[in-house]
């Protein structure tokens, strides 16, 4: 097992398979649904405004989430399609794959929810995401002057996204 | 497969960042005696030390969940034992047991031999009603509403009122579930 965060944020971060930047945006959502964040690097095509497209992503991964939970094969005890869960129950996805992009999903149990558009030859992105989370705890919670619950400003959490997320592969 | 669920807070604590454990200690008896000045009231300095705590729970709740690797807990007694095994350890160097459960399961005691904040700490006879540690108090139900758990927290036992340890009784209120939180779009 591997544990996160001495000193430094992390031993180190999961090696990038490939160099260049094969992301295309990246959302961070709290349990409100309020979007913390939103990045793009490389995105053509737009066609909502951002608050829409926002609105939409997290929709999405809520409902599909649900979805997701209520065709587990291997448990029995589900409620009807739709009806809220509470934490800790049901099952969850953590990546789905088109054949022009793949998104990387992960939620933590206190509800941040980050996500990783990437170009849909993209490796297993479960531990970077973790990363990211990680770098989430160290720049914006740590700092007492974010106030929980609002859209990110920090520039050094940024920057350091930024690089790493740059290096993925 | 999901990690395990790490059953102490020893590997963890080993890596995390500390301090001085004496610099903590009257770190916050000085805030503790700033905030009997400030507020004269014994019991609003109680309630104080709450909300400060509980402002220190919402944030502190995504650090352990990024640091320890624990995912969803089954039940309310594995969260307790996590809190109690994990969590304390991770950020206050102890340990604390966990007993008195109910028979629904919903309410329990974290039992605390140890505690550093208390070190060098005498209540004179001016502050007898002052829950000298109830930042804790605020912090663990801080914590849990973020993993959607209402609690309610009261101290059974305070060393620093003549007991031989310190009880914290938590009360699961309700578990809060989780819902589409926009109103039907435009």
């Amino acid at each position: 097992m591997q544990f996160f965060g001495s000193s430094e944020i992390s031993p180190s971060p999961p090696v990038p398979t490939a160099s260049g930047n094969n992301a295309h945006m990246m959302y961070v959502f709290n349990r409100n649904g309020v979007c913390l964040l939103y990045r793009e690097w490389n995105r053509p095509l737009r066609t909502l405004d951002s608050n829409q497209d926002h609105k939409l992503m997290f929709g999405l991964l809520f409902s599909l989430k649900s979805l997701t939970a209520k065709m587990d094969p291997s448990s029995g005890d589900k409620g009807n399609l739709g009806v809220p869960q509470l934490p800790g129950q049901g099952c969850s996805f953590h990546s789905f794959r088109t054949n022009t992009y793949k998104l990387s999903f992960m939620e933590s149990p206190s509800g941040i929810k980050i996500i990783l558009v990437t170009h849909p030859k993209a490796s297993d992105l479960r531990e970077s995401l973790k990363y990211i989370y990680n770098l989430y705890v160290e720049y914006v919670v740590k700092n007492p002057l974010y106030t929980p619950g609002t859209p990110i400003k920090s520039e050094l959490f940024n920057t350091t996204l930024d690089q790493y997320v740059r290096g993925l592969g | 497969m999901a990690p395990a669920v790490p059953r102490s807070g020893d590997a963890i604590f080993a890596n995390v960042e500390r301090v001085n454990a004496e610099l903590f200690t009257l770190t916050y008896g000085a805030i503790v005696r700033q905030l009997l000045t400030d507020l004269e009231e014994v019991e609003e300095v109680n309630k104080q030390l709450d909300q400060m705590g509980y402002n220190i729970g919402i944030r502190l709740i995504d650090e352990f969940l990024a640091k320890s690797n624990v995912t969803r807990c089954v039940d309310f007694r594995e969260t307790a034992e996590v809190i109690a095994k994990v969590g304390f350890k991770m950020f206050l160097g102890v340990t604390a047991s966990v007993t008195n459960w109910d028979n629904e399961g919903t309410c329990c005691s974290l039992i605390l031999e140890d505690n550093p904040l208390v070190d060098f700490v005498e209540l004179p006879d001016t502050c007898q009603g002052l829950y000298y540690c109830n930042i804790l108090s605020g912090v663990v139900r801080g914590a849990l509403e973020m993993v959607s758990m209402k609690t309610e927290i009261t101290w059974i036992r305070d060393m620093l009122r003549g007991d031989d340890a310190f009880e914290l009784q938590v009360k699961l209120l309700k578990q809060v579930p989780e819902e589409y939180p926009y109103k039907d779009d435009e």
